[in-house]
């Protein structure tokens, strides 16, 4: 597994994600209120809304599109909704944001 | 912990009888001459006590009622005075109190009492072998039992410059005085620790008129012993009468040239101090009993009993670590002089019980009172009580039905019977109801939530904006035999404006119909809270309450950081209440308002350009017809309000498709935002035969005038040009219909989820008139009506009587909303595309980055 660089934190307002293309499509970062980070696939698990658009609360994001709430932690949908978005690993080394996308990921 | 039950014996009473027990001591430097008359005749053990703070001071009460004249007495007390109420330095240094008033033990106890006190006297060493005391003086006595009570010491934090002259600590007299001094210059004073002290401190240096600020590493205000919420307001009752809080604040360097200039933070601010005032905390003083080889852990380590490692030593007071807790609030210290007393009394059964202490702040007019444990847990629940208004807050934690901590602001008069319950565990669930509102509201037998209101005189008010009382609605409720709370409102007024008192109006419906009435329970805004949006935003208000962060940490918000549901709507309250303070918060806005597009099923946008009141031109058009082509937009749609709809535009496109569009002179539409959408017009007197006034001419303008305005819900407003009505104005959020003798203005119009027909406001003569009309109306329901609530919604909770009497009756208020709308728009009424084709919030509409097959690969 190799680890990309992808920009750094201050990119990124609080509370709020970016994307990132990739082979294995878009992927959505995103930056909590306590400056944790997290990478999970641009796609909700009900009707593929785009979640780096919805709003950032704790360690959840609430999709635009139908309003279903995301864990950014295990990418599961939260409450009564079941599904389940992919997420990747990521690392923050001195500001600097780096994503890992796996194998198994890509060969999906 | 060993115990040591063995008890003590007179194990040496020869030398004891020995000892000349009249005395006259030589004039010394720290201490004042001091006459001790005493008879020894009964005495046979030698009591010396090192330190005469208020532990010993008690525990030596006790004794002398216990065994008077058991013990011969003697006291070293490093300061050269007697025992004075430590815990009444703050008034001594407010000015509420003088010296003289807080001594407990004057010279005369002494004396009285066989008691002999070395003043200014500092123990050097004990000797255990020897059971002999020597202090710094060289006075050499001897003992049988030996009392430790040095207390603490303050923390200095070992910053540079915390030796400069004019940093002080705050720990008894002399620091008092030293800092009375400092006051005389009124210069500027900087107090490092927002603890019980620290503001204490801050408070009384404030009262001596100087400039003060308190610094403070941790995010709230006594943290140890208040919740968030009291800290927050703790820290606002301070900040209101002048004294600056920092939180978070870490204190780095103290700067000055032989005396302190100014304290320095980590985060670079430089604060001007001429004095600085130390109170980071304290630690036991246990260095004597330490060098005398006695167990120590973080204070001198004593059993239950008092007792140290030597069963000849006792140890009391802040010095004292028992059961691994060590104190420093004035009841467990007044429990271990009782403790201790009975021992050397005998009774060796007495033992020291660990008791959550309460605290109180000594501030006058801040009451605060806080005790045991309040922080939050699974198994835990809480009762909040809170009144805006008069700045109280009540928190009591309950698990299994038992108070386990309570902390109050503002009202404190119940602390005593809180701790009590708590104390005896008692079990609640009895008075559950009824238990936050204190010991008053506890009737014998049946309890009843609506006591406090029923409790209320008859000229209470109950309303206050429209000054109706309790007798007022209980009158009107019994006279007209009303049922409903429209009904209430019709008749009374009551709830009809702000709706805030809408609780205590139905709790009177219930106690005066009985069970015949239920009302509906306030609907919590989301999990976030259990406050309604009627409630959040009154005390947005009422607590001045200027960000999303404040409003959360004052309401004490259940999440870190709120949810999809809460987040939008306070953002809009707070735009709304605040236009000129507030900074509008986009990471709280649905992502349609983020970036002034509508988010459509594909993740694409829809964009729609304004077209004033639905006029537009060839250049107009064709602009739109090039944007289409160059951005292969695929559809192209007329809405229903007059508008032209392109959809299924990438979002990386939309600051191009903004530039372009204007450049052909167009702005935001806002088709996307809770706010004012469109207005529709027919052609009015322009072209219709039958018009009666300029409808497109009015549709244009109010659309002008209010552009950019964000409301609770979309506002979609239509003009008519005569009551055949084409421009559908009578199912609008407003509308207008022109008629010959002026404008006749309609509201509260839904075609949507529900159809309704508009109501009618009134007619007024003029288009001027019906301009101030409808922007009254609408700042009205801005102020009032909660998020995604639409105009028809809200009118038909506050009543379509009360908006009419404000709108158009009272003159008074419709000028008074109407300027508060001018005052908003001053803020508002910017292109929010024009605005991001310059480059605002770039990162809105680009991927972070892009990551192709090679970098990848492995």
């Amino acid at each position: 597994m190799s680890w990309i660089a992808i920009g750094s934190l201050d990119d990124i307002p609080v509370r709020g994600a970016r994307c990132v293309n990739t082979p294995v499509g878009r992927i959505a970062v995103f930056r909590t209120a306590e400056d944790q980070v997290f990478a999970i696939e641009d796609h909700c698990p009900h009707k593929g809304g785009p979640l780096s658009e919805g709003i950032v609360h704790g360690t959840s994001v609430t999709c635009p599109l139908h309003n279903w709430v995301i864990s950014l932690e295990t990418g599961k949908a939260l409450g009564a909704d079941e599904g389940e978005t992919r997420t990747h690993q990521i690392r923050v080394e001195d500001g600097r944001l780096f994503i890992a996308l796996e194998r198994a990921a890509r060969a999906a | 912990m060993k115990s040591h039950k063995s008890r003590p014996t007179a194990d040496a009473p020869g030398k004891a009888a020995n000892r000349c027990t009249f005395r006259i001591d030589r004039e010394e430097v720290f201490g004042r001459p001091l006459i001790v008359l005493g008879d020894a005749r009964d005495m046979t053990e030698k009591l010396v006590i090192i330190g005469n703070g208020m532990a010993p001071g008690r525990m030596l009460e006790h004794l002398l009622e216990k065994t008077p004249g058991r013990y011969q007495v003697t006291i070293f007390n490093a300061e050269p005075r007697v025992n004075y109420d430590r815990i009444m330095l703050s008034p001594v240094l407010s000015g509420e109190k003088g010296y003289e008033e807080i001594i407990i033990h004057g010279d005369g106890w002494y004396v009285r009492n066989g008691i002999t006190l070395y003043k200014g006297h500092r123990i050097q060493a004990i000797d255990r072998a020897a059971r002999t005391v020597t202090s710094a003086q060289g006075v050499t006595e001897s003992y049988d039992k030996l009392v430790i009570a040095t207390g603490s010491l303050p923390i200095i934090l070992p910053v540079p410059g915390h030796d400069l002259a004019g940093v002080l600590t705050y720990r008894d007299l002399d620091d008092v005085n030293a800092m009375l001094l400092a006051a005389q210059s009124r210069a500027e004073a900087v107090v490092i620790g927002g603890g019980l002290l620290g503001l204490e401190a801050a408070a009384g240096l404030q009262a001596q008129r100087m400039n003060v600020t308190v610094v403070h590493l941790m995010p709230s205000l006594m943290e140890r012993q208040l919740d968030p919420a009291a800290g927050y307001l703790l820290q606002k009752a301070l900040e209101e009468r002048g004294i600056k809080v920092l939180t978070k604040a870490n204190t780095k360097a103290i700067h000055g040239a032989g005396k302190v200039e100014a304290v320095e933070l980590a985060d670079g601010t430089i604060i001007p101090a001429s004095l600085v005032v130390m109170a980071a905390g304290i630690r036991p003083n246990a260095a004597l009993a330490r060098d005398a080889g006695l167990a120590i852990n973080r204070g001198i380590v004593v059993d239950q009993g008092m007792r140290t490692s030597d069963p000849a030593i006792f140890a009391l007071g802040e010095c004292a670590e028992v059961g691994g807790h060590v104190y420093g609030l004035v009841a467990p210290l007044y429990e271990m002089g009782r403790v201790a007393a009975a021992q050397l009394a005998g009774d060796d059964t007495a033992t020291f019980v660990h008791n959550d202490t309460p605290t109180k702040l000594k501030v006058t007019g801040i009451d605060v009172y806080s005790v045991g444990d309040f922080a939050d847990g699974d198994d835990r629940q809480e009762i909040v009580l809170r009144d805006a208004a008069a700045g109280i807050y009540k928190r009591v934690v309950l698990k299994d039905d038992r108070i386990v901590g309570t902390v109050l602001f503002g009202e404190v008069s119940d602390g005593a019977w809180f701790n009590d319950l708590k104390k005896k565990a008692a079990n609640i669930s009895e008075m559950r109801d009824t238990l936050i509102f204190g010991q008053a509201y506890q009737g014998g037998g049946a309890f009843d939530p609506k006591a406090a209101v029923e409790a209320l005189p008859g000229d209470a008010e109950i309303c206050g904006c429209n000054g109706i009382c309790k007798s007022r609605i209980v009158d009107t409720i019994k006279a007209k035999g009303l049922t409903t709370l429209d009904d209430v409102r019709a008749h009374t007024k009551a709830s009809a404006s702000c709706g805030s008192c809408t609780g205590l109006v139905e709790q009177l419906m219930e106690l005066t119909l009985g069970d015949t009435y239920s009302r509906t329970a306030v609907q919590p805004m989301c999990g976030c809270t259990p406050l309604g949006h009627d409630e959040v935003r009154r005390l947005i208000k009422a607590k001045s309450l200027k960000s999303v962060p404040a409003v959360m940490q004052e309401l004490e918000w259940k999440t870190s950081c709120g949810c999809a549901k809460c987040r939008p709507a306070l953002n809009y309250y707070l735009v709304c209440d605040w236009p000129d303070e507030y900074a509008d918060d986009y990471q709280s806005r649905f992502i349609n308002e983020r970036v002034h597009a509508n988010i459509q099923k594909d993740g694409t946008f829809s964009v729609v350009p304004r077209m004033w009141g639905g006029v537009t031109s060839a250049a107009e058009l064709r602009a739109i017809a090039d944007v289409v082509d160059k951005f292969a937009i695929p559809t192209v749609k007329v809405t229903g309000g007059q508008r032209i709809d392109m959809l299924g535009i990438r979002k990386e496109d939309l600051p191009a498709v903004w530039a372009d569009l204007g450049k052909a002179g167009f702005v935001s539409g806002h088709a996307y935002a809770k706010g004012l959408r469109t207005v529709k017009t027919c052609v009015g007197t322009d072209w219709c035969r039958f018009g009666t006034q300029d409808s497109t001419g009015f549709g244009i303008r109010i659309e002008k005038f209010m552009w950019g305005s964000w409301t609770p819900a979309k506002v979609k407003m239509a003009v008519s040009g005569c009551p055949r009505n084409c421009a559908e104005a009578t199912c609008k959020d407003v509308g207008v219909i022109c008629v010959d003798s002026g404008y006749e203005i309609h509201f509260a119009g839904a075609a949507g989820l529900d159809i309704k027909g508009t109501e009618v406001l009134g007619l007024v003569r003029t288009e001027d008139e019906a301009l101030e009309h409808i922007a009254a109306l609408v700042q009205m329901y801005r102020e009032q009506g909660r998020y995604l609530e639409r105009i028809y919604k809200w009118a038909k909770r506050v009543g379509i009587d009360e908006v009419r009497r404000q709108i158009l009756h009272d003159g008074g208020m419709r000028r008074a909303y109407f300027d508060r709308f001018v005052f908003s728009q001053r803020f508002a009424q910017v292109d929010p595309w024009s605005e991001r084709v310059s480059g605002k919030d770039k990162h809105e509409f680009r991927p972070l980055a892009a990551v192709g097959f090679s970098e990848a690969a492995e």
